[in-house]
């Protein structure tokens, strides 16, 4: 594995010689920047902020930055643009295997907004390749850019640093990746004879808890047993889904989906005179206290996995 | 609407749940100028190993620029938005952004986002925004 990784380095270290550092440009934008093309990237986006549209001279959000000297469908630069082209290397990169292609992180700056009439150019810079690393997607290197975007006046307006990875897709086991993006989805509980009657209750929106037919103590987590007094017949009753917080935690790191962050947890004494442990929403973690009082809603998290999640009691 | 000397620091964002589709990231993808297949084309982006096509970065990024500046209110100017890319977003997803402020100083806001989808966090990152007096 380590021979192969550092034969592979080898194939990418010309690379790194060739290109890092080496600042390119002009790219010149297509066109000035217009209120149709505003208009397109506001209606994409779902942003209505008076000051891009409303006024008699259209203001180009600041996110837009990297688009105006993009190529265009056709892959081409405007003319007047350098031959160079600052991507290059990612075609390199393509020849040696790594042709999946995500940006993976993003920080732009924004000195001045442009208005309509304004046009653009920019300069790029090669930053980094890095080493080779297994990812999630694959083995491949993250390679970074360093965007300089100028008015026509020449004044800098904007800088942008964008890392890409360049990797060579995993295969799956059959060769295809899925057909459809996969659902994070808890893990569901195993339901067996003894706890089968708790799980469809929550379908049914009844928080049950058992009791013993022969001593009247009640327990939860369903068993099978009563621990006070060995009787084996048990019955349940419907839980008014009331009670105390005994104790509780908040999970902040890592956050695990499907699951909130942060994440609270509560113990808590039901009125029927039994500990539960379950999620809690609708307040905010530090101002959770011992002994606040609580309710359950019933609610279907997925389908056919009901939970009782509490809420502060008003 | 928000006066810098209104905003704290904990004061936490609404929730913005973004549905993602397939139209709303080629709607992206094209007013972003990206042409990226995998942005477009679904064969194109099983053969490079994702099930479905997927938002562009640009994209996330806009929609980041419009979640601050809705909350920020006419007089904000953006001044730096610093994000990674975590779980894609498939079209049949749904994002929710979610924000909180971490630094107030004079009329400059920094803001923590941060949006999840049904595979954990699409995006996470700072903002960083002035907002103005108003004319």
């Amino acid at each position: 594995m380590n021979t192969a990784l550092s034969d592979l380095e080898q194939a990418i270290e010309p690379l790194r010689k060739r290109y890092i550092g080496q600042r390119v440009g002009p790219y010149l934008a297509w066109n000035k920047v217009s209120r149709t093309q505003i208009w397109q990237w506001c209606a994409a986006m779902g942003d209505t902020h008076p000051e891009y549209l409303g006024g008699e001279t259209a203001i180009a959000p600041p996110t837009m930055l990297q688009s105006w000297t993009f190529r265009d469908v056709h892959g081409d630069y405007a003319p007047g643009s350098t031959d160079q082209n600052t991507y290059e290397v990612l075609g390199k990169l393509d020849e040696l295997g790594y042709f999946g292609s995500v940006a993976v992180s993003y920080d732009q700056q924004y000195l001045e907004y442009l208005h309509e009439g304004d046009h653009v150019h920019s300069f790029s810079t090669i930053s980094d390749i890095s080493a080779l690393k297994n990812t999630a997607l694959g083995t491949g290197c993250f390679v970074t850019e360093l965007a300089e975007y100028f008015r026509q006046d020449k004044t800098l307006i904007g800088t942008a640093t964008i890392t890409y990875l360049k990797y060579q897709p995993n295969q799956t086991s059959t060769g295809a990746p899925p057909s459809s993006p996969r659902k994070i989805e808890r893990i569901r509980p195993v339901e067996n004879t003894d706890s089968q009657h708790y799980w469809q209750g929550l379908r049914d929106g009844k928080l049950l808890i058992q009791q013993c037919s022969d001593c009247d103590v009640s327990r939860h987590p369903p068993q099978p047993m009563c621990e006070a007094c060995q009787s084996i017949n048990w019955h349940t009753v419907e839980s008014t889904r009331r009670g105390k917080i005994y104790s509780f935690t908040s999970i902040h790191h890592p956050e695990i989906p499907p699951f909130d962050s942060p994440n609270c947890i509560v113990l808590v004494d039901l009125d029927e005179g039994v500990r539960i442990a379950a999620q809690i929403t609708g307040v905010k973690y530090d101002e959770l206290k011992i002994g606040m009082p609580v309710r359950a809603n019933i609610v279907e998290v997925q389908k056919g996995l009901s939970l009782p999640i509490f809420e502060v009691e008003q | 609407m928000n006066l810098p000397q209104q905003v704290k620091v904990g004061d936490e964002l609404p929730e913005l749940p973004i549905p993602i589709t397939a139209r709303q990231i080629v709607a992206g993808a094209i007013a972003s100028q990206d042409f990226e297949d995998v942005h477009h084309d679904k064969a194109a982006a099983n053969q490079k190993g994702t099930p479905d096509i997927f938002m562009n970065i640009l994209t996330t990024n806009g929609l980041v620029g419009r979640y601050l500046s809705d909350w920020a209110g006419p007089t904000v100017r953006i001044r730096r938005i610093s994000l990674k890319l975590g779980a894609p977003n498939y079209p049949g997803d749904t994002m929710v952004m979610s924000g909180q402020v971490t630094a107030v100083q004079d009329n400059e806001l920094e803001i923590a986002f941060k949006g999840k989808n049904g595979l954990g966090n699409h995006v996470t990152g700072t903002g960083y925004l002035t907002l103005e007096e108003s004319a």
